[in-house]
């Protein structure tokens, strides 16, 4: 995980703006409404690659867990009445076959192999930094595809879902903390979304005592009333918040909360959800709040060490958004949607 | 809330690890100083750096984090922003104990006699974290001045390099040097469990040993051609591509793996099969290097261990070794086994940092004047790695005593910028590439 100098780098700023500029255009949902929104699988243009998308409906929803449930812990509440804006989630976790597209350039790649001429859309795409190649083999031999991808730190994350907006012209992100929860409740108000009791676990999540060591390929359990897989378990997925513990008290007696996140202005310690493989039972709660450390990256022998992996998170992955209302270029702003890519440090 | 557990520590161990990174920002409030007597009543070991790349600063911040008054004095490295953009991460990641970093502007050297100067510097420890091809050298002139000494994997690029080593391992023992070899499995808990048990009989006899180092390759070349001022830049810039300066990825990477094998049979291979190519990876700025190696080792009991390394995007990946046994079979990296008979095992102890616990365990011997050299090994796992390079190149099987017997050189005759190295491009930037059935390589 050495650093690579690629000139152009440096002008990520300028590239940026002009792509948030040209994409603000080019993404937004034309004619859909809350209404038409439908299922759909994405391709991933010049690869065999597609991935399935769940619309989720807008609503009001409660943050957080009631005091009164098993194994709640403090950071859980006090719990928050939030509005919600319609938008599609990945019915599954992004699998490596969609995530080394990116970090591998194996579209371009096959482009070149193929003689295909690249577009706008890939030429935008292209213009998306990529990762460095990992040192050492990121799936730690527990299965390539259709398991989910691991071991990235949020960043990687993030500037994933940008390339991805670019290769698709379709606006992608990671969810906020309050969209998670909301999603992966669908309207239950349980422990988990399937109920309180964490014997009927099985059925639904991949979790330390039914994993056998290991994550799992994506799809493989029952799905939560909204369609999406794995929401429990398997492997723990980013959002975009810094965990704060009293979050929801600060934001309690606020009323009703549009678009709550809290913006992070540190590296640690940032907010993944839903639990993993290597997690008990409470831990894949739908209120429950993990966050990352500097230990995620313990085992990773470089100084500085990498921006684009966490050598230790090998429960932890993520899924995608889109939103059906494509937030301004001022909005990306204001809630750092967008990866920023410090300039030639600790790649 | 859930603090998340992770490889190195585990909730279900109610066991705490102690990380390099809280006590470079003082996270820790303080360390249990051994405070043994060390060089004259002096309980401070001073430090210096030769190669201030990544891993180099990784090396040089673990060994700063280890017990006890511990301070960098020296750096060096070829190139001068190297060496600043590593005193500069190395004070960013000690911000809470400064006095760690305690480097002179008259102790920061540049260039390829840099070397020398740190170790002229008076400092008690040698970091040696330079492109592998330079190791043998550095070694022999940290030994030869009576200084300590952590240096990277692989050990050297070529037969005569490794020598070199094994001459100097022997030196440094007469003259009770510690040596610690960045073979970091070696201090890695689930791994020496893993291989005791094994030692011990746990598959009964190894009849047979598999490891893989596949992967998608490493780092792209960091400078271009146009801007390179010479063919010696150009090629120590971009050193992995360059057999001299990395000995090729079965030695740069797949050691590690060949390592625990030799680990595991106690011995080291008699010969070597090999096949490999330059199928995928084939642009001109990818240098000299293959992009896969198959190579079956034979030990002179007649046990084979086979072994693989590829570095081509989107391929089967794994990085992994195993042992087969005339009573079960073991997954060694898995730190896991299971026996005919049904019994199944799993590590499931602690999982402290093994880049970490190498500096620990040097430093320690350090401190307390113990005997401890990983210098012997090391070097014969840097010559079973290059005997599988040899016999690939080759298309030929090749044995240990034959390469050990030869003198190939694959050195530059003087170090310079203005120096020629022993592979230069054609008039289209192509680098000759070792053809098997062609190629002579003793």
């Amino acid at each position: 995980m050495l650093s690579v100098r690629r000139p152009g780098h440096l002008m990520q700023g300028k590239v940026a703006f002009l792509a948030a500029f040209l994409v603000s255009v080019s993404l937004a949902n034309a004619g859909e409404t809350e209404k038409t929104m439908k299922p759909y699988t994405e391709k991933i243009a010049n690869t065999d690659v597609t991935f399935d998308m769940v619309p989720i409906p807008g609503g009001e929803f409660v943050l957080g867990s009631p005091a009164g449930e098993k194994k709640r812990e403090d950071d859980e509440g006090p719990q928050i009445k939030v509005k919600i804006e319609p938008f599609w989630m990945g019915k599954h976790e992004v699998t490596w076959n969609e995530y080394d597209v990116w970090s591998f350039n194996l579209d371009i790649q096959r482009r070149k192999l193929t003689r295909v001429k690249a577009d706008a859309k890939e030429k935008a795409a292209d213009a998306v930094t990529r990762p460095t190649k990992p040192y050492t083999d990121m799936t730690f031999d527990m299965g390539h595809d259709g398991y989910p991808a691991i071991c990235m730190t949020q960043l990687a994350a993030k500037t994933y879902c940008k390339w991805l907006s670019e290769k698709t012209g379709h606006y992608y992100r990671l969810p906020t903390e309050a969209e998670w929860e909301y999603a992966c409740r669908a309207g239950t108000t349980t422990a988990y979304s399937f109920g309180d009791d964490p014997s009927k676990l099985d059925d639904y999540a991949w979790h330390y005592a039914n994993c056998n060591d290991t994550y799992q390929k994506v799809g493989k359990k029952k799905p939560n009333p909204w369609g999406l897989y794995d929401m429990h378990g398997n492997v723990s997925e980013w959002v975009l918040d810094q965990y704060i513990p009293d979050a929801y008290k600060k934001w309690s007696g606020k009323g009703t909360l549009k678009f709550p996140v809290n913006v992070p202005t540190k590296l640690y310690p940032r907010i993944v959800r839903g639990g993993s493989w290597d997690d008990e039972p409470e831990e894949l709660r739908s209120a429950n709040r993990i966050y990352s450390s500097s230990d995620w990256k313990i085992q990773d022998p470089q100084l500085p060490q990498s921006i684009w992996y966490h050598t230790d998170a090998i429960m932890v992955g993520f899924r995608v958004v889109r939103p059906l209302k494509v937030p301004t270029a001022e909005e990306r702003k204001k809630y750092n949607l967008d990866p920023i890519i410090p300039a030639d440090e600790g790649r | 809330m859930t603090q998340s557990n992770d490889q190195s520590t585990s909730r279900r161990d109610f066991l705490k690890v102690s990380t390099a990174t809280a006590v470079g920002t003082g996270v820790l409030s303080s360390l249990g100083s051994t405070a043994h007597i060390y060089a004259g009543g002096d309980d401070k070991v001073k430090v210096g750096l030769v190669g201030c790349g990544g891993r180099g600063t990784g090396a040089a911040s673990q060994a700063l984090s280890t017990d006890g008054n511990v301070k960098l004095e020296a750096m060096a490295d070829a190139f001068d922003d190297r060496l600043d953009r590593s005193l500069k991460n190395l004070q960013k990641q000690f911000s809470g104990r400064p006095e760690r970093i305690d480097v002179a502007e008259e102790k920061k050297f540049v260039g390829f006699d840099a070397y020398q100067k740190v170790l002229d510097s008076g400092v008690d420890v040698v970091i040696l974290a330079t492109p592998p091809g330079f190791r043998p050298i550095h070694f022999e002139a940290a030994v030869n001045k009576g200084v300590h000494v952590f240096m990277e994997k692989p050990v050297a690029t070529d037969v005569t390099g490794v020598k070199k080593v094994l001459a100097a391992a022997k030196k440094a023992k007469d003259k009770k040097l510690a040596v610690g070899v960045g073979l970091q499995r070696h201090h890695q808990a689930p791994y020496i469990e893993t291989i005791n048990r094994l030692k011990d009989g746990a598959i009964g006899d190894i009849t047979s040993m598999r490891c893989y180092w596949n992967g998608g390759g490493v780092w792209e070349p960091r400078l271009d051609r146009k801007d390179a001022k010479s063919e010696m830049e150009y090629q120590m810039r971009n050193w992995y591509y360059y057999n001299w300066l990395c000995g090729d990825h079965i030695n740069e990477q797949h050691i590690h793996n060949i390592d625990v094998c030799n680990w595991l049979k106690e011995d080291f291979p008699v010969k070597a099969y090999g096949m490999g190519g330059r199928q995928v990876r084939t642009d001109k700025k990818y240098g000299e290097i293959y992009d896969h190696f198959a190579v079956e080792f034979e030990y002179a009991d007649g046990t084979r261990m086979y072994s693989q390394c590829r570095h081509i995007r989107n391929c089967w990946n794994s990085v992994t070794e195993h042992a087969q046994g005339s009573k079960g079979s073991c997954d060694i990296s898995g730190a896991k086994y299971q026996t005919n008979a049904g019994y199944k095992w799993k590590y499931r102890g602690k999982k402290p940092n093994p880049y970490q616990v190498e500096h620990d365990d040097l430093f320690a011997a350090i401190r307390k004047g113990t005997p401890y050299n990983e210098a012997e090994y090391g070097a014969k796992s840097t010559m079973t790695a290059i005997l599988g390079r040899l016999a690939t190149y080759s298309g030929k099987p090749v044995t240990w005593d034959q390469a050990m017997a030869s003198n190939v050189d694959l050195m530059p005759k003087d170090f310079s910028w203005e120096a020629t190295p022993i592979t230069v491009p054609d008039d289209n930037g192509f680098y000759p590439i070792p053809t098997p059935g062609v190629t002579k390589v003793l």
